[in-house]
């Protein structure tokens, strides 16, 4: 990581947000700050205040009370310095569809006030570095949605934001825009830039973010490092045995003595899954060790035995309920979906 | 990670100055300048121009030459079809746009993530719109004179007056447009735009002078809420010799629906655009 000092680029404080004079707060009483050069996630089910607290960070929300600083500067009071420092890429496209690509980016420098030579040359490194070069002609209408994520990623980078903000960026790619919207955001935590990001996609958050900001209900639930986010889980350590057997083989790991509790559920094509749950390393020998034996013990065949770690999926869960939100909620799979 | 990474590729972040605002609505004017002339200009000519030819055309030639006319109704009715065809224009070249930025494409949001406030993207939005709308109303001259039985016959044209009547009139326009394009749910915008083009078109004094319809008074009285009606009287005043309404009513017309709509359009935009 490159944080050499904790400067803040954004500050939210005390922030609220209702939509209506009567209605439900949007947003009920945020705290939190961005450091320079951190990847800063915003993880929450659907409708629990991501968009609005994003839309304040751009100006295009305002705030009913709090406050909201990018690089120092008061959004509410004085939008267009903040403008100048901020990009926002959305989850769908808004590229200019009058234009060809080339012309996407070069429109957007010139509305920030770069210089015409200065605008075609960032454009077209910037087409390059982003795999676009050679379709910097074509019309963005023909260009596929991993192209798009990737031009409108470009654009905001023509004005060397301070500043980047995506919203659930990866969603709807193929895994090879997906990883190389991964590799891009590193890349540009690299040098120097900011990033928010919006997801849905625990790995993407749990791979990506240096820290992650929980939000339901319009509050920050939680907020810290995904490695310490996980371990929120209360009893989540142990092992999950695969093994081939035709019905429950619970019977076999009762002598576990390093287990506290199992599980056991069919894993499909003649196998199950069971979770032993309990330190790894207790006094009556290792939890692995004891869970191959007794699979041996048992005469079940091993398929599979891994260490379980809460996965961030787990801690989002377990944090936010499993209540679907919204008309498309069902974004809260089991603990099991892996 | 990188030394360059602990600097940050941080370059000074300019002051919000009135320049670089500037610079900004500029740019934004540049976009839909190249925009109109390199990738959509003959959709821009289709859009404004086949409704005042076939004006031109039936009413001004067709219509005298079956006698259902008078010859010379087509001279009468030059003003009115540049009226109409110079508020149209301008009219429909903010609403549309901003129906579909907002609702559809979203293209609206980089014009309002760029450095200049709100209302700035607005008025910019009115003014490219009122350029179309001139460029439109300008081009009625010489399809008039290739259409029209006799050419056309302008008699000693009031240029400031001409000058005038477009800048104020087509900015108008452009505002009601800004109304229109924020006031409506873009699945309700079909029916508006039959609802409130439909009595514009045909309330505006375009097909018959104000001065006629003294025998038809509460008609006349009701035109006078229609903007079209004092840029089709004031392009009367400024290329003929025909009765007309007074000269301090059509700029009195004109400035109140440009202030009215105007700061109401603006008001509607920023609404719509920050939440």
């Amino acid at each position: 990581m490159s944080v050499t000092e904790s400067v803040a680029v954004v500050r939210v404080e005390d922030l609220h947000k209702r939509y209506q004079a009567e209605g439900p707060e949007a947003v009920a009483g945020v705290d939190f700050e961005v450091l320079e050069g951190e990847i800063f996630g915003l993880l929450g089910p659907n409708g629990a205040g991501k968009t609005t607290t994003i839309g304040t960070i751009t100006t295009r929300v305002k705030p009913t009370s709090g406050r909201v600083l990018v690089d120092g500067v008061d959004v509410s009071v004085d939008p267009v310095s903040a403008k100048l420092r901020i990009a926002a890429v959305p989850q769908m496209s808004n590229l200019d569809r009058a234009l060809t690509a080339l012309e996407n980016l070069t429109f957007h420098a010139a509305y920030f006030g770069a210089g015409r030579r200065e605008r075609r040359e960032r454009a077209r490194e910037l087409l390059a570095r982003f795999g676009l070069g050679g379709r910097e002609n074509d019309h963005v209408n023909n260009y596929s949605g991993g192209m798009a994520q990737r031009l409108m990623i470009a654009r905001a980078l023509m004005h060397e934001p301070r500043l980047l903000i995506l919203d659930e960026p990866t969603t709807g790619l193929d895994p090879q825009s997906r990883l190389f919207l991964w590799d891009t955001m590193v890349d540009l935590r690299e040098r120097g830039t900011t990033l928010i990001l919006t997801t849905h996609d625990m790995i993407e958050a749990d791979r990506l973010c240096d820290r992650i900001a929980i939000i339901d209900h319009g509050k920050i639930i939680a907020l810290d490092t995904p490695t310490r986010l996980r371990r929120l889980l209360p009893a989540e350590h142990g092992v999950e045995v695969t093994v081939a057997a035709t019905e429950d083989p619970t019977e076999a790991f009762t002598a576990v003595s390093a287990s506290e509790r199992s599980e056991a559920r069919p894993a499909g094509e003649g196998r199950w899954r069971v979770r032993l749950y309990g330190e790894s390393n207790g006094d009556a020998g290792g939890l692995p060790e004891q869970a191959l034996h007794a699979t041996q013990r048992g005469g079940l065949e091993l398929i599979e035995l891994k260490r379980l770690e809460g996965s961030l999926e787990d801690v989002f869960v377990h944090l936010t309920g499993r209540e679907l939100r919204g008309a498309d909620g069902a974004m809260v799979s089991g603990r099991w979906s892996g | 990670m990188s030394a360059v990474g602990a600097t940050g590729s941080a370059r000074a972040v300019p002051a919000a100055t009135r320049n670089v605002q500037l610079r900004a609505f500029t740019a934004l004017c540049g976009r839909d300048l190249w925009v109109t002339v390199r990738h959509e200009f003959g959709s821009f000519l289709a859009q404004a121009l086949l409704q005042p030819i076939f004006l031109l055309f039936v009413f001004g030639r067709v219509l005298p030459e079956i006698g259902a006319a008078r010859v010379g109704y087509g001279t009468q009715l030059l003003p009115g079809v540049m009226a109409l065809t110079l508020v149209l224009t301008a009219l429909q070249n903010t609403a549309l746009p901003l129906v579909i930025e907002f609702s559809f494409t979203k293209e609206i949001e980089d014009r309002l993530l760029a450095p200049l406030p709100v209302a700035a993207v607005a008025v910019q939005k009115i003014l490219i719109a009122a350029v179309r709308g001139v460029i439109a109303g300008l081009l009625i001259l010489p399809l008039a004179a290739l259409i029209l039985p006799g050419g056309i016959h302008v008699h000693g044209p009031n240029w400031a007056a001409l000058i005038g009547i477009f800048f104020f009139g087509s900015l108008a326009a452009g505002a009601m447009g800004l109304v229109l394009g924020t006031a409506v749910p873009a699945n309700r915008i079909s029916v508006a735009f039959a609802v409130v083009l439909t009595p514009l078109i045909f309330t505006g004094c375009t097909f018959y002078p104000w001065i006629g319809l003294q025998h038809l008074r509460w008609f006349q009285v009701f035109t006078l809420i229609n903007p079209l009606t004092y840029v089709s009287e004031g392009l009367r005043a400024a290329l003929t010799t025909l009765p007309h309404l007074a000269g301090g009513w059509i700029a009195l017309g004109l400035g109140v629906s440009l202030v009215l709509f105007g700061v109401l359009g603006t008001r509607l935009f920023i609404r719509r655009a920050v939440d």
